[in-house]
C-alpha cells in the first residue's frame, strides 16, 4: 500500500502532466491565474463590464484568502498548484478513435447501467460524428419550456441575453467572497446552467434529464443559478450515473437557488466522477458550494444527493430559511469505497418564524473509504417555533473503512424543537448469511441490504432515476465484501 | 429402495477454535423426517449452521454429501440453490427491504442458476398469495421490511412460508417451535406436513417433544456433547420427554 505522501506525489505529477504537456489549442489560455486570464475569459464569453468587474473583485479577494484544510480527510490530498491549472477551455484531451481504445472496465460499467452505445462513446471521450437523438429531444424540450415561459440555458448565454436577472441574483446566495473555492469559481467559472421559472409556473418537465451527454463539457468550474418566482415549481437534476472521466482534477462548482414566496425547488444530484484507481490515484477533487435561499414565506427547497464518485467529496448543500413557514430538506447518500474520502452534510439556517428542516443522511463506507457527516442546524434568535429533524446513519462494510459524524447544533431561540438521531451499523454478517441461505449471492445481498438502508433517500429522487440509482449503488460497492 | 439425500460422516466443527461437533454421523434418505433433540449447548444449532454454510463455523474433520455432492465445497448461496433450506431460530431483520423484494431476489437467483428468465410480476404475486395462505400469513406483512416489527410467531410463520415458496429438497427447522403458542405451532406444523413428500426430507431440530406430536418424525436422534448418542423411532422422543435429558446423560456417561 503506498503511503499517503506517495499518493499525493503521484497525484501532483498527474496534474503536472496534463496541465502542461497536452497541446494547447489556439482557443485556450495558458495555465495560470491572474487578472489577464480573468479578463480574457470574460472577453471570450462576450460578457458585459459588470460581469468582468465582478470576476475581478472575486479574483482579488481570492488572492488574499488562505486555502482551507479543515475537512476530515485521513488520507489528505496533494497540494493543488493553482498556477498549473488551465482556466479556460481546459485543454481538450485527444479524442479516441473508437471504443476499442477505452478502458474495458469503464465499458463494462456502462453496459451494466444500460447506457446506449452512442452515449457510451461520448462519455468515454470517443469522437462521435453521428447526431445524437438527444439533439432533437432538446429541441422539443426547449419549445415546451418556452411556451411555459421558463428560461433554461447556459449561464454564459443568460449573462448576455438576460443580464438583468443574472445581475440581480448571481452571488446573492453565495457571495463572491464566500469561501476559497466559491471565490475562485466566481473569478473563473467556465459555464453552467441558468433556470428562471416565472410566477405561478409549474415547470412542465424535470430539467436536465437529457443532459447526460451535455454535462461532460461543463468543465471544472461550473456555475448554476436557479430562480423560482412566487408560486412556481421546478425540479432539476444534475449529473449522471455513468462514471465520468475528466482530466481536470479539481472541480469547484457553485450552485445557487432562490425560492420566492410559495415556490418550491427540488434539486437532485447524482455524482459519479472518477474516484481514482484502486490506490486512489487520479481521482477528482469535488469541492462544491451549494446553497439555497428560501426568500419568501412558505417557500421550499430540497436537496437530494447520491454521491458515489470522486476521490474527495467536500460539500454541504445548505438552505437559508428566511421566509416564515419555509421548509428546507436534505437527503443524502454518500458512498466511499477504495480510498475515497467524503466530508459532506448540510447547513440549515433558520431565520424566519415557523421554519422547518429535515436532514436524512446515509453514509456508507467500504474498502478503505472514509465517510464523514458534518452538519449544522442553526436557529437564529428571531426564528420562533423552528423545527428540525436530523437522522444520520452510517453503515460500515468491512473493517478497514471509517465513518465519522460531526453534528453542530446552535440554538438561539428557546421555542426551537430539534431532534437528532444517529446510528452506526456494520453490515451484518447475520443479514448476509440470511440472504445467502435463501440463495442470494453475496453481491446481490450487499446491494439489497444497502438499498434498503438508503431507501428513504432514494425515494426522494425523480422516478426515472431511482432504478439507475439502485444499480449505481450496487456497482459502487462491487467487490467490497469478501 | 431408500435414496440418501444427506450423508454426514464423522463431522467435527468448531467456532473460535472451540470444538462443538465431535464426530457426528447421520444419513437422511429422501422422504424422511429426522428429528434432532438434545439439551442446550449440545450442538443442535451448530449443526444447522454448518449444514447451511455459516462462515463462523469451521469444519475440522469429516464430510457432508448432499444429493451426492460435496456440500463443504460450496458457499451458502450455492447450497441453498441446490435445495437446502434453513428455517432460522432467530430470523434477522433487514430494514428497508420488503419481503416481496427479498423473495423475488431469492426466486430469481434460483431461476438464474437454472438458466431461466426472471419470474414475471403476475406469476410471482399469485405464487406468494397461494403460499401465504398455507401458513395463514397476513399478506400485509409482505409489504413490510423483512422480519421488521414481526412478532416471534410471525417470524416463524414467515420462515415456513419462505420454505413453501422456495420448495427445497431438504428443510432444516432450527427450533422453529420455540416461542410459539399452541395455535401457531399447529399452523406451522400443518405448513410443514403439507410439504412432506417422497422426494423431500426434513431435519427438525427441537428441544421439546411437543413439536413432534404435530410433525411426526421417522427417526429421532439425541445429540449430546457434539455427538449422536442414541437413535430410534418417534417413541424415543416420548421416552425422553418422560425421563428428561439428565437421566439419559447419566446413562450415556455410565456406558461411555
Amino acid at each position: 500500500m503506498p503511503s499517503s505522501q506517495e499518493t499525493i506525489d503521484s497525484l501532483a505529477q498527474r496534474e503536472y502532466k496534463y496541465g502542461f504537456v497536452t497541446d494547447i489549442e489556439s482557443e485556450s489560455l495558458p495555465p495560470g491565474i491572474n487578472e489577464d486570464v480573468v479578463r480574457a475569459i470574460s472577453a471570450k464569453k462576450g460578457e458585459p463590464d459588470w460581469m468582468t468587474q465582478w470576476r475581478l473583485k472575486a479574483l482579488n479577494h481570492w488572492l488574499t484568502m488562505p486555502e482551507p484544510h479543515w475537512p476530515f480527510l485521513p488520507y489528505g490530498y496533494g497540494p493543488i498548484d493553482y498556477q498549473a491549472l488551465s482556466y479556460y477551455s481546459a485543454p481538450k484531451r485527444d479524442k479516441l478513435k473508437s471504443l476499442d481504445e477505452v478502458d474495458p472496465k469503464l465499458l463494462e460499467t456502462y453496459e451494466k447501467l444500460g447506457i446506449p452505445l452512442n452515449e457510451q462513446m461520448a462519455l468515454a471521450g470517443v469522437a462521435v460524428d453521428a447526431v445524437f437523438d438527444s439533439v432533437s429531444v432538446a429541441t422539443t424540450f426547449k419549445k415546451k419550456l418556452e411556451e411555459a415561459g421558463v428560461i433554461f440555458c447556459p449561464i454564459s448565454e443568460a449573462i448576455r441575453e438576460h443580464p438583468e436577472l443574472v445581475q440581480k441574483y448571481l452571488g446573492s446566495v453565495v457571495p463572491y467572497s464566500d469561501n476559497y473555492f466559491a471565490t475562485l469559481n466566481s473569478a473563473v467559472f467556465s459555464d453552467g446552467s441558468f433556470v428562471y421559472v416565472p410566477k405561478g409556473v409549474r415547470c412542465p418537465m424535470e430539467l436536465s434529464t437529457y443532459f447526460r451527454i451535455n454535462a461532460q463539457n461543463t468543465g471544472q468550474f461550473e456555475r448554476t443559478l436557479i430562480v423560482a418566482e412566487e408560486g412556481s415549481y421546478v425540479s432539476y437534476l444534475e449529473g449522471c450515473t455513468a462514471p465520468m472521466r475528466d482530466e481536470n482534477q479539481l472541480h469547484a462548482a457553485v450552485v445557487e437557488l432562490v425560492a420566492m414566496k410559495d415556490a418550491h425547488i427540488k434539486y437532485s444530484t447524482i455524482q459519479n466522477w472518477y474516484p481514482g484507481d484502486e490506490e486512489g490515484k487520479g481521482g477528482i477533487y469535488n469541492f462544491v458550494t451549494k446553497r439555497g435561499a428560501c426568500r419568501g414565506d412558505r417557500s421550499h427547497i430540497s436537496w437530494t444527493q447520491l454521491e458515489t464518485g470522486s476521490a474527495i467529496t467536500w460539500k454541504y448543500p445548505s438552505v437559508i430559511l428566511q421566509g416564515d413557514h419555509s421548509k428546507g430538506e436534505f437527503y443524502s447518500v454518500a458512498v466511499t469505497n477504495g480510498r475515497q474520502q467524503a466530508d459532506t452534510g448540510t447547513k440549515m439556517i433558520h431565520i424566519g418564524r415557523d421554519t422547518s428542516s429535515t436532514i436524512v443522511s446515509k453514509g456508507i463506507s467500504a474498502g478503505q473509504g472514509h465517510n464523514t457527516y458534518r452538519g449544522l442546524v442553526k436557529i437564529n434568535p428571531g426564528a420562533e417555533n423552528a423545527r428540525n429533524y436530523t437522522q444520520c446513519d452510517s453503515m460500515l462494510i468491512g473493517d478497514r473503512c471509517g465513518a465519522h459524524t460531526f453534528p453542530y447544533i446552535d440554538i438561539k431561540n428557546p421555542t426551537a424543537k430539534v431532534e437528532h438521531e444517529a446510528s452506526t451499523s456494520k453490515i451484518g454478517e447475520d443479514q448476509m448469511f440470511y440472504c445467502k441461505q435463501r440463495g442470494i449471492t453475496e453481491e446481490d445481498a450487499v446491494s439489497l441490504i444497502v438499498n434498503g438502508f438508503c431507501k428513504k433517500v432514494l425515494a426522494e429522487l425523480p422516478m426515472e432515476f431511482a432504478v439507475e440509482a439502485n444499480k449505481l449503488l450496487s456497482i459502487s460497492l462491487e467487490g467490497s465484501v469478501g | 429402495m431408500a435414496t440418501p439425500l444427506l450423508e454426514i460422516r464423522n463431522l467435527h466443527a468448531s467456532v473460535d477454535d472451540k470444538p462443538i461437533l465431535k464426530g457426528l454421523s447421520l444419513t437422511v434418505n429422501r422422504g424422511e423426517v429426522h428429528s434432532i433433540m438434545g439439551p442446550n449447548g449440545s450442538g443442535k444449532s451448530t449443526l444447522a449452521s454448518v449444514l447451511a454454510g455459516h462462515e463462523a463455523f469451521e469444519v475440522t474433520e469429516g464430510s457432508i454429501l448432499f444429493k451426492g455432492e460435496d456440500l463443504l465445497e460450496m458457499d451458502a448461496d450455492e447450497r441453498a440453490i441446490l435445495g437446502l433450506f434453513l428455517a432460522f431460530q432467530y430470523p434477522v431483520e433487514i430494514p428497508g427491504v420488503s419481503n416481496t423484494q427479498f423473495l423475488k431476489a431469492a426466486i430469481n437467483a434460483r431461476r438464474k442458476a437454472a438458466g431461466e428468465p426472471e419470474i414475471d410480476a403476475l406469476a410471482f404475486l399469485k405464487l406468494v398469495k397461494d403460499k401465504a395462505r398455507t401458513v395463514n400469513l397476513d399478506e400485509s406483512l409482505l409489504k413490510r421490511s423483512v422480519n421488521e416489527g414481526f412478532s416471534g410467531g410471525e417470524k416463524k410463520r414467515a420462515e415456513i412460508f419462505q420454505m413453501a415458496l422456495l420448495e427445497p429438497e431438504l428443510g432444516i427447522l432450527d427450533e422453529t417451535d420455540s416461542g410459539l403458542d399452541i395455535d401457531a405451532l399447529r399452523i406451522v406444523s400443518e405448513g410443514v406436513n403439507a410439504m412432506r413428500s417422497p422426494e423431500r426430507s426434513f431435519v427438525v431440530i427441537t428441544h421439546y417433544q411437543r413439536l413432534l406430536s404435530h410433525i411426526v418424525p421417522d427417526h429421532v436422534h439425541i445429540l449430546m456433547n457434539g455427538r449422536i448418542v442414541r437413535s430410534g423411532g418417534k417413541e424415543l422422543a416420548l421416552q425422553l420427554e418422560q425421563e428428561g435429558y439428565a437421566a439419559l446423560e447419566a446413562e450415556v456417561a455410565a456406558t461411555a
